[in-house]
């Protein structure tokens, strides 16, 4: 058995093989046991690494997204610091004197002509450039997919819900990060992001002039906004992302991991590898395939030619305009958003505030409070260990669903111009059937999943009331209507969902 | 957790002797084709490894170094996977799951706040959150010195009456450059590339505009101008479908009927583009009657009280 060779290891039973068998003689170190030992002797630090190395995690490939999300941060890094020797974070003019003939002579900031340098004069910065860019997308993506594998598993519920925090607060950072990123090469279309950013700021009432001076240093476009972006990009956010990755994954460790349901894996046990060596060789092995992967596509498929854009000028625009990808859903609610600007006892209520500011930090609230929004409507605050199926918590799996329905629709609708011209409709028409789609969806998901996944649900209590019958065995009935005992049933166990109705 | 005579440091591997015990190799996977085929991965990340640098003292070539670091990259990826799936020991390993939060005989966090000590004295505890107060209003003294006091600014533009309507090198406009049909970006004299005085210039022909009674005057032949930038989210309103006379923004399509004083017909924005006041001059070139009569860009609080 598995289970004994690891306790005896861990008792470290003197004089024993670890198979039980003959004792054998003393032997020298390993190099990897010597330097163990040399570190031992200084710091003591064996008598936690010993808990730390033979620390079982599950094994699931869904409990890897969140890993490419780390390995993602790991490459941003890397490369990030190497784009900082060659960036410079100043909005002032400079003239663009170099290979990239069409903008030759022509007036840039200081910002965008040291991207330029980097991009055609800087050996493999392109490369660097590219590989930063193409992560940034990834990281996002595989943060998006980790928050979906964690909610519709359930893997939120206490004791999780703190993590659950502690990682919605890591994506609004991630997102953070990525847009301030964006808008560093001072280029035509990241300037065009910042001025309606610097919009939906000061649309927010009351303070929303005030706050708008005091992000970007004054009145849109300041000299001051690129070194402040810049500070923040590089310094002040991958800060705190690396102060909530470190939470993150201490919460991940403390609380151990959560699994799926079947085999022997119960409420109070964990199943799996341990950390050292059979957990770390996939994790290294999964960080250099993620960058393996990220490096062909960053190599091959161009992104973010700032060349092909020109230098931010504020009278200039470029047509058609998106974001990337996690921002689409924000400009695509902007572009939705109704021609309303009531104002009221003198105060009024800007047309971008809605779609740009309210709506977005409903989503999030909703998403950040989603655990204790549960709890409340189920009533259930036990500790869970084990995972749902999507389809045990209709509500949730219905939410989630109705969710994703609205990213999808507000996504769609930031390209409405490029779907326009691609269906060759007319982009008013586009706009009002994603307004109608984006209410219909929502609320058609919610029924059709709610409803599909209750049905999942009885036929998974009827399942298990059958598995898990009283009296230690369990019998189920065959095809041709004879009895048969289910092999391996816990027996005795108390039925989740009653008798089948 | 030691069964040997307790030490004071026992370690991972605490032997003060330089032996360790033997351990057995039982439960390792045998598996030469899978030790083969790492190690022939790890070969050939060390071949592309090389590779990408004699790429690079040849001059650099960004696809060329992609492929190479991606063979790079991968080969250690693979290696390292195929390692962990076919030549560790691989069969599951039960923990058994510890509960989570501290025993209360054993550990009572209340205990160690020792908090009694601290909750008795309650007018002191009042105290000092006032006194963290009065540090967080301290605090705002450096976030206010981050922007300037937002004043006029958003009301006004360097539009002036009198100066000349110029392009971004500023140089006069002059009528005859555009022709029926055409516009330009122009910008107040002396403020070439203004971010808020950004106009268009738009010549649509005498006799067509339909401007409110009091505003017919501010377009001289068929010469209109309206503020260039977005009343919904500020961009530059950078298209025009001359054949239907309107203005449409790229950011997000709000459209503005350029005859009958840039009202929004489609689109999020609510506001008209603003309309700057301009006459025609003898030498040809146009000037300003005056800035804007309304603020310019997107809307704010107290947009329409005038500043």
């Amino acid at each position: 058995m598995c289970t004994a060779v690891a306790d005896e290891r861990a008792s470290g039973a003197p004089g024993r093989a670890i198979d039980g068998g003959p004792v054998q003689e003393p032997r020298r170190p390993t190099e990897l046991e010597r330097i163990a030992i040399w570190f031992d002797r200084r710091t003591g630090f064996g008598r936690y690494a010993g808990t730390v190395l033979r620390k079982v995690f599950p094994d699931h490939w869904t409990f890897l997204l969140g890993e490419v999300a780390l390995f993602c941060f790991v490459i941003l890094l890397a490369t990030g610091v190497f784009m900082t020797f060659f960036y410079t974070p100043d909005s002032r003019p400079t003239t663009y004197h170099g290979p990239y003939a069409p903008l030759d002579g022509t007036q840039v900031s200081a910002a965008f002509g040291s991207v330029m340098r980097l991009s055609f004069e800087v050996r493999a910065g392109l490369l660097m450039r590219q590989i930063h860019h193409w992560t940034a997308l990834v990281f996002l993506g595989s943060i998006a997919v980790h928050l979906a594998r964690v909610f519709f598993t359930g893997a939120f519920r206490r004791p999780r819900d703190i993590n659950w925090v502690v990682g919605v607060g890591l994506l609004l950072l991630a997102l953070a990060e990525g847009f301030t990123g964006y808008s560093l090469p001072d280029d035509l279309l990241s300037g065009t992001g910042l001025r309606i950013a610097y919009s939906a700021a000061i649309s927010i009432p009351f303070i929303g002039p005030w706050l708008a001076s005091l992000i970007f240093g004054g009145e849109f476009p300041t000299l001051d906004l690129i070194s402040r972006l810049f500070v923040f990009h590089v310094m002040l956010f991958p800060g705190l992302l690396i102060a909530g990755i470190g939470t993150h994954l201490l919460f991940v460790f403390v609380q151990s991991h959560t699994q799926y349901k079947g085999g022997t894996r119960r409420e109070d046990n964990v199943v799996g590898q341990p950390f050292w060596p059979g957990q770390v060789f996939r994790s290294v092995g999964l960080l250099f395939m993620t960058a393996a992967v990220i490096s062909l596509i960053a190599g091959l498929i161009q992104i973010n030619p700032i060349w092909l854009y020109g230098p931010f000028i504020p009278y200039a625009v470029s047509s058609p305009a998106q974001p990337d990808w996690y921002v689409g859903w924000l400009e695509g609610a902007l572009r939705l958003g109704l021609p309303i600007e009531p104002t009221i006892l003198g105060v009024t209520i800007p047309a971008p505030f809605i779609p740009g500011v309210v709506i977005p930090t409903i989503l999030i609230t909703g998403l950040l409070l989603w655990p204790f929004i549960e709890a409340r409507l189920t009533h259930d605050r036990a500790e869970h260990h084990l995972l749902d199926w999507p389809w045990e918590s209709p509500v949730r799996v219905a939410t989630g669903a109705a969710a994703i329905s609205l990213f999808l629709v507000f996504t769609l609708a930031g390209g409405n111009d490029v779907i326009g011209v691609f269906l060759n409709v007319p982009v008013e028409s586009l706009t009002m059937v994603f307004r109608v789609l984006l209410v219909v969806l929502a609320v058609g998901t919610w029924v059709a999943i709610y409803w599909l996944a209750s049905a999942r649900r009885r036929r998974g209590e009827v399942e298990r009331a059958v598995e898990t019958a009283p009296g230690g065995i369990a019998l189920r009935r065959t095809p041709d209507g004879g009895f048969q005992e289910v092999e391996g049933s816990p027996g005795g166990q108390p039925t989740q969902g009653g008798p089948p109705a | 957790m030691s069964e040997e005579p307790p030490r004071r440091n026992p370690g991972l591997l605490g032997r003060p002797a330089a032996l360790v015990p033997a351990r057995s190799d039982a439960g390792i996977p045998e598996n030469p084709a899978a030790e083969r085929l790492a190690g022939l991965a790890f070969v050939a990340a060390l071949l592309a490894g090389i590779g990408l640098l004699v790429v690079y003292v040849l001059g650099g070539q960004t696809q060329i170094e992609a492929v190479l670091l991606t063979a790079c990259l991968g080969g250690i990826g693979f290696g390292i996977i195929v390692w962990a799936q076919a030549l560790l020991p691989n069969a599951p390993v039960t923990e058994v799951r510890h509960p989570l939060g501290s025993e209360e005989s054993a550990a009572d966090p209340g205990d160690a706040l020792a908090a009694p000590a601290i909750t008795r004295r309650t007018m002191l505890v009042r105290l000092m959150l006032g006194a963290f107060a009065g540090l967080a209003a301290a605090l705002a003294v450096p976030v206010f010195s981050l922007g300037p006091a937002p004043g006029r600014e958003l009301f006004v533009t360097p539009w002036r009456k009198g100066l000349r309507l110029v392009d971004e090198t500023n140089i006069p406009v002059l009528g005859a450059q555009i022709p029926v049909g055409g516009l330009l970006t122009v910008f107040p004299e002396g403020y070439p590339g203004s971010a808020d005085g950004q106009t268009l210039l738009i010549n649509v022909g005498p006799g067509r505009l339909q401007l409110a009674p009091d505003r017919a005057s501010w377009a001289p032949n068929g010469f209109v101008a309206y503020s260039k930038v977005c009343t919904h989210a500020g961009c530059p309103v950078g298209l025009y479908r001359a054949t239907l006379e309107s203005l449409i923004c790229p950011c997000h399509q709000s459209t503005f009927d350029v005859l009958r004083g840039a009202v929004p017909t489609g689109g999020p924005a609510v506001r008209p583009l603003p309309q700057l006041p301009i006459t025609l001059q003898p030498d040809g070139t146009f000037a300003a009657l005056g800035d804007f009569p309304e603020p310019v860009g997107p809307s704010f609080w107290n947009v329409h009280s005038g500043g």
